[in-house]
């Protein structure tokens, strides 16, 4: 199929960005649409022009590096998939793509679709953690832990920190990757002792960043590539305020 | 210069523990003083550069991708083994070691390998302890299954996403050292050359990916942590950054790479479906545990699957290999898939691929949790439904990803897969203590070449990388840190570091003043074809010579062609891109030189022209039984040295699975 794309350039974060058209021919419906975008790189390096600087890295969906927001929508169309992992027989021949870069201020553009999304690694170093040091555990099934409650902590834990929440998020917000966080450590024995704590400085350091607020839309549960649950954002909510109103929180 | 690899002496079981009692320690206040490089950040990176942060030394860590959590790890699905025997089915810390020496097909160190199979549990631990989200039985203990090349279950797992639950884990560990102020961390940066003063390594040269800009840093040791070099064949499952650059500079600088033709092709990927194809994608082994492997009997069979009965499908590793069935290690699987393709009996549209089937592993579940609810009357159709449940549950993000990948449904359908590079067990020479032929210079998990021999057992990958980094490394380096006490932190104007950077700088200038006609990408898969055919799962000396020839051709075509597009400052993946192929196309060839003076089939390397009658790997122990160690001398000239392999405990046989 031919196709033309719509893609965002910009050469770093000092310049103005602005969309420039493509055409892509022949491509088959097998590709991924990181692939597809190999096909038009390689074709911009025959004519000795830049190519698209995108991030990618698996390829399989685990981690977290691919971030194009594709015809509005972060991740593309397909619900609970990467964009490494949307194939192209999603669109048919003469279809118009517009890809863009993630879009928030505490994701500042790097070059192209590239953004900085340093500041979710902030927001964990501020207390998405269990402080044990190697050496400090007991046996591993000396503490037994309720088979549903170490599911629902799987399922929060099981965050690829790509952004897309924040990406599809009207506010900008980082609720959702900051409550999954919070989540995964509550629901278990070893996160207790941190939990007010932990909750506090990470949403403290979540507002220093320049996320914006959650005001309960839920799209950022619609394009969370592995299905993470607006359920979070409530825990979050209530471990947040238990911990503040609790007065024991002075992270 | 002869090898000395420091194993203790003592007997097997007691050299580590003894090591550990004896080694030389650093106390805190002079640890506050010594600077360590961790290059990488995947699970021993991560787990090093915390584990020596929380000890006190001042950590500086270093990973191309923009964050640490992004390491090629976190896509580790199957799980981690440890000789835990929570399963009561015989398992031992003996076990666990036996296994992996044999699995590895003899050409492993044991007291290495034991030492592994010792820290094993305390891994588990170490990762629950962290949050690590295990899967649980509904008694709330942790659960186990069975990885290949065992008879027993230990193998512990989070879903399909043990390694990144397990890198999670350590990278929190790490971020929380970032906000102590023991480590600092820089993502989007490269190592491009060890930086040696007075024969030991003292520091790296870094380039800043965004800005373009050249780094010096200081550190009294550098640990390489940079993971394994599969990318080298183009098409494997490695992730798209994987790259061998950061082993090999410091090869060329003097480390000896140990192995480098010992790669793992592992048999459950999903097959290739065109020349577009960037990369490969596994189908965890895990998936072994139920899933039936078979042909059709007839060749060339065009029914579909569904439509071929059960007397005309050809379970060939059950048929082979009673004993282990669809378990038996990776080399071997996948060896015999594609003996099946070559021979004619291969399915879907390119015929080089196998079926691996859930249908009956759904029938069997769905039974069992019939019986668990009580409804002992179940028809066949709920009884399938029920088992589709149970395998979506353990294995449902693989599904997953098998349909988005192939638009096929692999609860109705078998998957369609074949062997696809994984993992190369070869890497960078390296002692007991993890110290390469460079003083001060270190290399920790799928960077080294030191406990998988020939073939890695499944679930053995993420149990070394972080044996090494949390439970290893924090003693080994204060052996040697500790003489390092008053040794102030060296001023990077130091002439060497001066003269390091210039390298790198003009390295990077004549890659851009090139400004040929092909693009780097092009090059990587002319590359990775000649690998492929040449030095992939069967090798013979025609072949091999074949290939280092093409390989010498293709390495000055891509110095007098190469096309990198760009500037050297600002953003350019291109250019990044084109450092790495430089490099592989210099290690294919060392692979190709080490596959060809290997004349015998072990684990994962086979000789053609060295195997059994019934076409298994034949060793040849009298003459091979060593790590071959090979020393950079300049451009195509590498010399050998050996390693000699003693097995004091193990008495290396025939690997036998059947």
């Amino acid at each position: 199929m031919n196709l033309n794309l719509k893609v965002w350039r910009q050469k770093n974060n000092k310049s103005q960005g602005h969309f420039e058209t493509f055409k892509v021919k022949d491509i088959s419906s097998e590709m991924s649409f990181l692939e597809m975008f190999d096909v038009l790189n390689e074709q911009l390096v025959s004519e000795g022009k830049e190519p698209i600087a995108f991030d990618h890295d698996c390829r399989e969906g685990i981690c977290g590096m691919c971030s194009m927001h594709i015809n509005g929508r972060a991740h593309g169309p397909w619900n609970e998939t990467t964009t490494c992992q949307l194939h192209m027989r999603e669109y048919k021949d003469g279809d118009t793509i517009v890809v863009e870069p993630w879009r928030a201020e505490a994701f500042p553009v790097i070059k192209d679709l590239v953004v900085d999304r340093t500041s979710f690694d902030r927001i964990i170093a501020a207390g998405g953690y269990v402080s044990v040091n190697t050496g400090n555990a007991v046996d591993a099934n000396a503490l037994p832990i309720e088979k549903q409650r170490a599911d629902e902590s799987f399922a929060a834990a099981s965050c690829i920190g790509c952004g897309a929440c924040v990406a599809a998020c009207p506010n900008a917000s980082a609720m959702l990757f900051v409550s999954a966080k919070v989540s995964h450590l509550a629901l278990l024995p070893q996160g207790e002792p941190e939990r007010k704590v932990r909750a506090v400085n990470m949403v403290r350091q979540m507002d220093t960043e320049g996320f914006g607020s959650c005001t309960n839309i839920g799209a950022c549960e619609a394009e969370c590539p592995k299905g993470i649950s607006l359920e979070n954002i409530a825990r979050l909510n209530r471990e947040y305020i238990g911990a503040v109103f609790s007065g024991s929180a002075q992270g | 210069m002869a090898l000395n690899s420091k194993i203790p002496a003592g007997p097997l079981d007691q050299k580590w523990e003894k090591y550990k009692s004896t080694c030389k320690l650093v106390n805190p206040a002079n640890k506050r003083q010594i600077e360590i490089i961790v290059v990488g950040t995947g699970l021993a990176g991560a787990s090093a550069a915390a584990s020596l942060g929380e000890m006190g030394y001042k950590v500086k860590a270093f990973c191309f991708q923009d964050s640490p959590r992004r390491a090629h790890s976190i896509a580790a699905q199957g799980g981690i083994n440890a000789a835990k025997n929570y399963q009561n089915d015989g398992d031992s810390t003996y076990r666990l070691f036996y296994d992996t020496i044999k699995g590895g097909d003899y050409r492993a160190r044991e007291g290495n390998v034991h030492r592994l199979a010792e820290v094993s549990a305390n891994i588990i631990d170490q990762c629950v302890a962290q949050g690590v989200p295990f899967a649980r039985e509904y008694g709330g203990l942790l659960s186990n299954r069975s990885f290949g090349g065992t008879q027993v279950q230990r193998t512990f797992y989070a879903a399909g996403q043990t390694g990144q639950q397990l890198l999670i884990g350590a990278y929190q560990g790490l971020e929380r050292q970032v906000a102590l102020g023991t480590v600092t961390q820089y993502s989007r940066h490269e190592m491009l050359e060890v930086v040696t003063i007075d024969g030991k390594a003292r520091g790296i040269i870094a380039r800043n990916l965004v800005t373009g800009e050249l780094e010096r840093h200081f550190g009294h040791a550098v640990l390489l942590c940079t993971g394994g070099y599969g990318n080298v064949f183009y098409l494997s499952t490695n992730a798209m950054g994987s790259n061998v650059t950061a082993a090999w500079k410091a090869h060329k600088k003097g480390a000896f790479f140990g192995n480098p033709c010992f790669t793992q092709i592992h048999p459950t990927c999903i097959p290739v479906s065109g020349d577009h194809q960037s990369k490969l994608t596994l189908m965890s082994e895990s998936l072994r545990n139920d899933g039936r492997i078979w042909v059709p009997k007839k060749q060339g069979d065009n029914r579909k699957p569904t439509e071929i009965p059960e007397e005309e499908r050809d379970y060939y590793l059950e048929r082979r290999y009673p004993a282990f069935g669809n378990l038996v290690p990776r080399d071997v699987a996948s060896r015999a898939a594609k003996e099946r393709c070559d021979a004619g009996y291969g399915v879907g549209s390119s015929k080089m691929a196998v079926y691996l089937d859930f249908a009956s592993a759904i029938e069997r579940y769905g039974k069992v949790e019939a019986n668990k609810q009580g409804k002992h009357d179940a028809s066949k159709a709920e009884i399938i439904k029920m088992g589709k449940e149970v395998v979506k549950e353990k294995y449902g993000n693989l599904f997953d990803m098998y349909a988005k990948i192939t638009g096929e449904n692999p609860y109705e359908v078998p998957m369609r897969i074949y062997p696809a590079v994984h993992y190369t067990m070869g890497g960078l020479w390296v002692d007991y203590e993890l110290m390469t032929t460079v003083p001060n210079l270190y290399a920790l998990g799928e960077a080294n070449f030191s406990d998988h021999g020939a073939n890695r057992l499944g679930a053995s990958a993420l149990m070394q990388g972080l044996a090494d980094g949390y439970f290893v490394i924090p003693y080994t380096l204060g052996n040697s840190m500790a003489d390092e006490i008053r040794t102030k932190a060296i001023p990077t104007d130091h002439p060497a570091f001066v003269a390091a950077e210039k390298e790198v700088a003009d390295r990077i200038n004549r890659l851009m003043s090139i400004k040929g006609t092909e693009s780097v990408e092009s090059f990587h898969k002319r590359l990775g074809k000649i690998m492929w055919d040449k030095c992939g799962m069967g090798r013979n000396a025609e072949g091999l010579r074949q290939a280092i020839t093409e390989i010498q051709q293709l390495r000055k075509e891509f110095w007098s062609n190469v096309r990198i597009p760009g500037e050297i400052t600002g953003y350019n993946p291109e250019l990044d891109k084109a450092g790495r192929v430089a490099d592989f196309l210099e290690l294919g060839e060392l692979m190709c030189i080490d596959a060809l003076d290997r004349n015998e089939s072990c684990g994962g390397h086979f000789r053609e022209e060295s195997q059994t009658e019934d076409g298994e790997a034949l060793r040849d122990d009298e003459k091979y039984m060593y790590v071959a160690a090979w020393e950079y001398k300049g451009e195509s000239q590498f010399e050998l040295h050996k390693e000699e392999l003693k097995y004091e405990v193990v008495h290396p046989s025939a690997r036998s699975y059947k």
